[in-house]
């Protein structure tokens, strides 16, 4: 009887074709905006990510996330460096800063201030030039990507910031765009800049003997667990790993912005609408077919097999949506993606979306169960 | 006047036939003080008010009567998929009151075979694969039934049709392929709800004898609810219901006077 099933779906193409459409539609839905949210929570790490050559950070207790810094005391630099377990410590400059581009136009962007001696926790790609260009006089590296747009002279009929170009902070202090690099994309607007320790603290208006940031290398063998922990303990600062901060990270933005509840409510939404469009779709169906359930009813079909049946339906079509509204969703992301836009699919998706669709199916299936088991056999003679 | 001739139909009816099969006894249908009724209240409507009728082996029965007396819902009960309120009623020897749901469905779909008003064919499956219907339920496999159905298909004289979808086929043909459907895994009891009304006289003779040749058996018996009096002739026994009771049973001769 499964190919009696399989022929009631698949003879009436149009009828089905609609079907698959409707899961189809419902699965690229949900999987789409959980994609784009996994995408911009991956994004609000991305300054972590891309600064991890380190362990541990340092930080105020008080630290939400990674663009929240809030300064330590300098001498903490030479506190942790005596701690067991630490193989080294540098300081981290991060800091909004106001910045006047050669046309006059300000701007605010992220300075980040990396140690004068390693510099350390550099950008992971470069494009113009080298990290070490950073030890020449005023130099400051600048996002290659967004020299045309975010950065390029309105004043002067757009032109694009290039290498060599004079800007200003806080007024007087002067910097040169001396090479480029290429970062992670980030969640946050604002344009960043890298330079040393030293010259980010000229640039911005700080307190003199604070630094933002401290990054800890351990040393090899020691339990990064324990090692915060020590840290901790010992300074009376917040030590977190790279991935303890990212998650920080990411779960604050997503919270505060209500990025969580607005993709939440779309994947709901999405949910909802799919729930909707493909359960009417399959009731339809059943209904359609009532007269022919109601045949073989007659017929000697017992309500077991007719249950088995529905199911089978249900779960052909369902595995098929499946399947084309996750292909869907994957090559628009991975299209939107390429323009720099937000997404991300993990496997975790993959398991949301089938459930979600298992979901659909199985209750548009017990709607249409209630149907076709109540069904009196008897009416087949009308 | 009733007449009550079954069991003696039935024994003319076995020695008509060379068949070494013993021949069953006693009744195929037998019904006494059957009633049914739908709905409730001030829609509630008395289809059947008391029917007795009694099938014997080997008996082609016709019911006949005017629209809405009851006929579909009498057949709907003896055929097992409507449930009667009171009075008794057994089909070879049982009486559906007394087995479960599922039993009398899987009893069903050994023992009846349907030929519906409607046909009510899948419209996506071919016509071998319509009449192969009842042995895939009986849990035969797809293309052993199949062949089956083909076989039956070119004995009710559609060879070459087997694989045309129901909307490829005139509405005799059609009938053809429902009539296939309830002879295809020789069912005991076959019942038809009007199965000429939709055929010109020359396809209803033509399906009749059909009927009369493949379905009857000394061991079996068929149903025949109509409006059709250019079928008579082929009945066994006519009955005659009005009102939800069956008024007379006699040989078609003595109804055409
Ligand atoms: N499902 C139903 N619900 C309510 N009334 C019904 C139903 N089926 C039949 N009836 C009524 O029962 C009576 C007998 O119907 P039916 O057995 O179909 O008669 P026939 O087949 O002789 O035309 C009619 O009055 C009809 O209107
Ligand atoms: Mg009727």
């Amino acid at each position: 009887m499964s190919y009696v099933a399989l022929r009631m779906l698949l003879g009436d193409k149009l009828k089905y074709l609609g079907l698959i459409a409707g899961i189809s539609f419902a699965a690229m839905l949900i999987t789409q905006q959980a994609g784009i949210l996994v995408g911009l929570a991956h994004q609000t790490g991305a300054f972590i990510r891309d600064t991890s050559q380190a362990d541990i950070w340092l930080m105020d207790p008080e630290v939400r996330f990674s663009q929240d810094a809030l300064a330590l005391k300098d001498t903490l630099l030479y506190r942790a460096r005596s701690v067991e377990g630490v193989e080294w410590a540098v300081p981290l400059y991060f800091g909004f800063v106001k910045m006047k581009l050669p046309d006059g136009t300000r701007k605010v962007v992220q300075v980040v201030g990396l140690d004068d001696a390693t510099l350390t926790g550099g950008p992971p790609e470069m494009v113009v030039g080298q990290l070490s260009d950073l030890r020449k006089d005023k130099a400051l590296l600048v996002d290659a990507t967004i020299m045309d747009t975010k950065l390029a002279l309105r004043r002067e009929g757009g032109r694009p910031l290039k290498i060599g170009d004079r800007v200003t902070f806080s007024d007087k202090q002067e910097a040169v765009v001396t090479a480029t690099y290429k970062a992670s994309r980030s969640f946050f607007w604002e344009p960043m800049v890298y330079t040393t320790y030293s010259r980010a603290k000229q640039l911005a208006p700080t307190e003199p003997k604070m630094t933002p940031y401290v990054l800890v290398k351990a040393k090899p063998g020691v339990d990064l667990h324990d090692l915060t922990q020590r840290l901790e303990a010992q300074l009376g600062v917040r030590a977190r790993t790279n991935a303890e901060f990212d998650r920080a990270t990411v779960n604050f933005i997503l919270k505060e912005t209500g990025i969580l509840i607005n993709f939440g409510m779309a994947v709901a939404l999405g949910f909802a609408v799919g729930a909707l469009v493909a359960g009417q779709m399959l009731y339809n169906f059943t209904l359609d077919n009532l007269r022919y359930y109601g045949a073989l009813k007659a017929l000697g079909t017992t309500n077991a097999r007719l249950m088995g049946m529905v199911l089978l339906q249900a779960a052909v079509v369902g595995l098929i949506g499946y399947g084309i509204g996750v292909g869907l969703a994957a090559g628009l992301g991975t299209l939107v993606a390429k323009g720099g836009l937000a997404f991300l699919l993990p496997w975790q998706i993959l398991v949301l979306t089938a459930g979600a669709i298992l979901v659909i199916c199985l209750a548009s299936a017990g709607l249409c169960l209630s149907r076709v088991l109540k069904l009196e056999a008897a009416a087949v003679f009308k | 006047m009733r007449e009550m001739e079954g069991k003696d139909m039935a024994t003319a009816t076995k020695n008509s036939r060379s068949d070494a099969k013993p021949a069953p006894t006693g009744l195929a249908v037998h019904c006494r003080g059957v009633t049914k009724h739908y709905g409730a209240g001030d829609n509630k409507v008395m289809a059947l008010r008391g029917v007795d009728l009694e099938i014997a082996y080997g008996q082609l029965m016709m019911l006949v009567g005017p629209s809405g007396c009851g006929k579909t819902t009498l057949i709907s009960v003896i055929a097992g998929i409507l449930d009667r309120d009171e009075g008794e009623c057994s089909v070879f020897g049982v009486d559906y009151e007394t087995i479960s749901q599922r039993q009398r469905t899987l009893w069903r779909g050994q023992n009846i075979g349907f030929v519906f008003q409607a046909f009510n064919l899948l419209p996506t499956l071919t016509a071998a694969e319509n009449a192969a219907v009842p042995l895939m339920i009986l849990g035969e496999g797809r293309h052993s039934a199949v062949k089956k159905a083909e076989d039956v298909l070119a004995r009710v004289g559609l060879e070459g049709r087997s694989k045309s979808l129901p909307s490829q086929l005139s509405g005799g043909q059609q009938q053809r392929v429902a009539i296939a459907r309830a002879l295809v895994h020789q069912p005991r009891l076959i019942v038809c709800d009007e199965p000429t009304s939709a055929l010109d006289e020359h396809t209803g003779h033509s399906v009749m004898r059909l009927l009369k040749g493949v379905a009857m058996a000394e061991d079996r018996a068929l149903v025949i609810v109509t409006h059709d009096a250019r079928i008579f002739s082929f009945a066994d026994r006519i009955a005659t219901m009005n009102d939800g009771v069956v008024t007379r049973v006699a040989a078609p001769d003595a109804l055409t006077h």
